[in-house]
């Protein structure tokens, strides 16, 4: 087993969720080569030669990589497969890596193997179908593996002492037919929802966008991301990138709290493996209850300002 | 852009909202007599491309919209759906084996080889195996660039303006074309069929190939082992009063 890991990183640091892809590249029992593609790379790669479990660094300087745009990247795996041979290829299952290593895979004429929340053996692998609702064990007969990670299935690697050497991955040629216009990235206090340690989710129960306002003021006592429901989406109370589901974002943090949801399958796929799931309902009978660690049966409007007031 | 042609692939999955079984034998979902719909992130992929052809209508252009769908006779329920929404006509590749993503953007290679589209839509991920590979794997294969979990898009001469879905925000791309595009969810909110919609739809043209015909190898690369049930909550438990559920969460729980 030899792997490479396509790291991910951003304003010179490497992004959390490659820490946890290494811990996966390292649980195949191999050697972990990384891989560090960017403009001016150096900071990030003195970053990863100094990572638990690296042998080594492969480093692509190259104006070309600057922004991580997939046609470039793609190039640069499939050159680097080319002259090292590795047996697996790994990323994180985030934007980038999602965007990136499909394209490599298909170039290369194997398949890729997504989202992999645990590692059975060398070429098999789990991962969750069906937004979580069924777990398939997948053995794959290519001769090189692609595989994607999810985050929260493994910890993060943690550092070494000493370095692990760096050199030159193969030069690409491939020019990017797209271009890097801009990016706005979100400046909120909040947490972003995908990546909060604690979720609080509104759903049809708050009745109108103006008392999500009754979420944020709890949200921002815990430091909490705020999410919806696909009901209060479609209702137009939020914005469609607040909603958590099966079509929205899946989450998985310490503490869930869901405040007026009802609890459709559609919405528990996104959510049920959050550690903690605390359900404010004023129907009994609605079935969020039976997946809640603690269910509170009670109108949130006087419940919310209660909890928020006491936090 | 005056004249486009836009591919569309759909793709008919277990709908959303129906709750999902593993079979007895543990090697599969339960499909069979269970309602099935279009795959939410294409009905996406289907609006804006009939947007993009309403946009050009406007402008004097012409769009012709063609969706794809690869998968058994069944298939043909989805493509009727989108051509019921506005899509112009239909292109049916007919298997009941086992497609993976590679094997689908090798058919759909085929088709764009065949129909020769400005601009290729699929969905971000189908809803059943969540793969989030298709497009990708299309976009390598042509050698084409691609725009992946998008958000905004505007076609221009030659090229398309892309706003993606990245972790943290979003950012802006500019491709030429030809490219492969992917929705993700606040690209738009798909339209319902009219029921004369709905009927008109039935006399629009739909053409069926087999894999044999577009000469693929559609051979299952990864190996399903078996299928299991997630582990299930412990859960329903009932708190008395939000001091009750404040105590539980930092002396049982430890999460506050």
């Amino acid at each position: 087993v030899s792997a490479l890991l396509l790291i991910e990183h951003k304003d010179n640091k490497v992004a959390a969720s490659t820490l946890n892809a290494l811990t996966a590249a390292s649980t195949l029992g191999g050697s972990v080569t990384a891989l560090v593609a960017g403009n001016a790379p150096e900071s990030v790669v003195a970053e990863v030669s100094k990572l638990a479990g690296v042998s080594k660094v492969l480093v692509a300087k190259d104006a070309a990589f600057t922004h991580a745009l997939p046609e470039s990247h793609a190039s640069l795996l499939v050159e680097t497969q080319k002259k090292h041979g590795f047996t697996h290829m790994i990323a994180a299952h985030s934007a980038f890596g999602k965007n990136v290593m499909p394209r490599a895979a298909a170039l290369l004429d194997v398949a890729q193997i997504s989202d992999i929340t645990g590692i059975e053996g060398a070429d098999t692998f789990v991962r969750p179908i069906y937004a979580g609702n069924a777990i398939a064990t997948v053995k794959s007969n290519d001769d090189v593996k692609i595989i994607t990670v999810r985050g929260t299935a493994f910890p993060a690697a943690g550092h070494a002492d000493a370095a692990a050497p760096t050199e030159d991955a193969p030069a690409t040629t491939a020019n990017s037919s797209s271009e890097f216009v801009s990016e706005h990235m979100q400046k909120s206090d909040r947490p972003e929802l995908d990546s909060a340690t604690r979720v609080i989710a509104g759903g049809r129960g708050m009745k109108n966008g103006e008392n999500f306002q009754l979420l944020y003021d709890m949200a921002d006592k815990i430091g909490a991301a705020v999410g919806a429901s696909r009901a209060a989406v479609d209702a137009g109370y939020v914005d469609n990138s607040l909603q958590i589901g099966q079509t929205g974002k899946i989450v998985a943090p310490e503490l869930y709290v869901a405040v007026g949801i009802s609890g459709a399958i559609q919405h528990l796929a996104g959510m049920k493996d959050s550690k903690t799931i605390v359900a404010i309902n004023k129907d009994p009978e609605a079935p969020i209850f039976q997946v809640a660690d603690y269910g509170l049966v009670a109108d949130l409007f006087t419940a919310v300002p209660e909890i928020t007031k006491k936090l | 852009m005056s004249n486009v042609r836009i591919l569309v692939a759909c793709k008919r999955v277990v709908d959303y909202a129906v709750k999902i079984r593993v079979n007895a034998a543990g090697t599969a979902v339960e499909t069979a007599n269970i309602k099935h719909s279009m795959n939410p992130f294409d009905e996406i992929g289907t609006e804006q491309a009939i947007q993009i052809k309403e946009a050009l209508a406007k402008a004097k252009g012409n769009a012709e919209v063609v969706v794809v769908s690869c998968g058994p006779a069944k298939a043909q329920e989805t493509l009727r759906t989108a051509l019921a929404m506005g899509a112009d006509r239909a292109i049916h590749v007919e298997t009941n084996d086992e497609l993976q993503p590679l094997a689908v953007a090798k058919l759909l290679k085929a088709v764009v080889e065949k129909e020769k589209p400005n601009l290729v839509i699929l969905g971000k991920q189908a809803i059943d195996d969540d793969s989030n590979q298709t497009g990708q794997m299309l976009a390598g294969l042509l050698n084409w660039p691609q725009a992946t979990f998008a958000s905004k898009v505007e076609l221009t001469d030659a090229a398309m303006t892309v706003t993606r879905e990245v972790d943290g925000g979003v950012e802006t791309i500019k491709t030429t074309l030809p490219a492969v595009l992917t929705t993700d969810l606040r690209l738009n909110v798909p339209r319902y069929a009219s029921l004369p919609n709905i009927m008109k739809a039935k006399k629009k043209p739909l053409a069926k190939f087999t894999v044999a015909d577009l000469a693929v190898d559609i051979k299952p690369r990864l190996e399903t082992l078996k299928i299991t049930e997630p582990a299930k909550r412990q859960g329903g438990k009932i708190v008395e009063s939000v001091d009750d559920l404040l105590d539980k969460l930092k002396n049982e729980a430890k999460v506050l």
